[in-house]
């Protein structure tokens, strides 16, 4: 996978044949505007009107202001109607599986796949 | 003027209390730069908890439990840290205090900080919100507003998820230092026998 950022805690890569964006690591940013450049990218794959996915697996950790930011970035698909958006979570991180569903009540559409 | 909303419980500390205090005081570094303690400070509390909530290699269901409390400790640490830090007074005499407590079937935080009057009366109106609205039509309300406005801060869907992720019982208690200043106290309060 081809790396996108790059930072102490966390990496945000990407797979271009399945139009595949990988969170990694541990996000503690500080507000929406800190997330600026990963909401960018997602905005911008997700805007290419392919099927995408959103790959959180070895996502261990996201505050609030990064719901936030995932919550925000489903409403837009969701309001721009974006098909086939797919996100890949872990059973193995407790965070997951409520938050993830949380994102789904924001737009029924979303393929949710905990592994 | 002097407040509590929730079931707001003074903390009892005796000596068989297990307790972990941690302590920002502004005169060092100011606590607006201190963004990465918050994290620092939420692993530790969360890595310490899981003394007390030990697993088995073979017990799936003692291990999800460890999993989920450390979980939880970390995210509610983090949240009361980011709050407490955004929202505080600079000034030297106004600390940061965070406490948790280990009690029988439950685990308790006590966070302290103190804010201008703006800011708390943001907060009040937002607590107040929050017991009418209830916490997860206020958490999708939010998302909703912020996705049309842009609103960025005081969204308080920190406080929301407790509640709705981790069955948190928040309650707040505002004591008015003078006119300019109340010192704020959240205590969150959830059951480890999960």
């Amino acid at each position: 996978m081809k790396e996108l950022i790059s930072d102490e805690l966390y990496t945000i890569l990407e797979e271009e044949e399945t139009n595949t964006i990988k969170i990694k690591g541990i996000l503690r940013l500080n507000g929406l505007s800190e997330y600026a450049p990963i909401a960018a990218i997602l905005e911008n794959r997700a805007a290419q009107g392919n099927c995408m996915v959103v790959d959180v697996i070895d996502l261990e950790f996201l505050n609030s202001s990064g719901i936030a930011m995932l919550s925000k970035f489903i409403i837009g698909a969701r309001n721009q109607n974006v098909k086939d958006l797919t996100f890949i979570g872990s059973k193995k991180i407790a965070w997951q599986s409520k938050s993830l569903a949380n994102l789904r009540r924001l737009y029924p559409a979303l393929q949710l796949e905990i592994v | 003027m002097n407040r509590v909303f929730g079931e707001f419980e003074e903390s009892t500390v005796d000596r068989e209390t297990e307790l972990l205090t941690l302590k920002f005081s502004p005169n060092s570094v100011p606590l607006k730069q201190r963004w990465r303690n918050n994290g620092l400070s939420a692993d530790f509390m969360a890595d310490y908890v899981t003394t007390f909530f030990p697993y088995t290699k073979d017990d799936i269901a003692s291990q999800n439990r460890q999993n989920e409390i450390k979980s939880a400790v970390n995210y509610i640490a983090n949240e009361l840290l980011e709050n407490a830090m955004k929202y505080s007074s600079e000034m030297k005499e106004y600390p940061i205090e965070i406490h948790l407590l280990l009690e029988k079937d439950k685990i308790v935080f006590y966070e302290t900080n103190t804010a201008s009057k703006k800011d708390i009366d943001a907060f009040v109106s937002y607590i107040e919100n929050l017991e009418k609205k209830g916490a997860t039509a206020l958490y999708f309300e939010r998302l909703e507003k912020m996705a049309v406005d842009g609103l960025e801060e005081g969204s308080g869907l920190g406080y929301a998820t407790m509640i709705n992720d981790y069955n948190a019982k928040l309650s707040w208690s505002f004591v008015e230092v003078n006119k300019d200043f109340t010192t704020v106290t959240t205590m969150v309060k959830f059951e480890t026998n999960i």
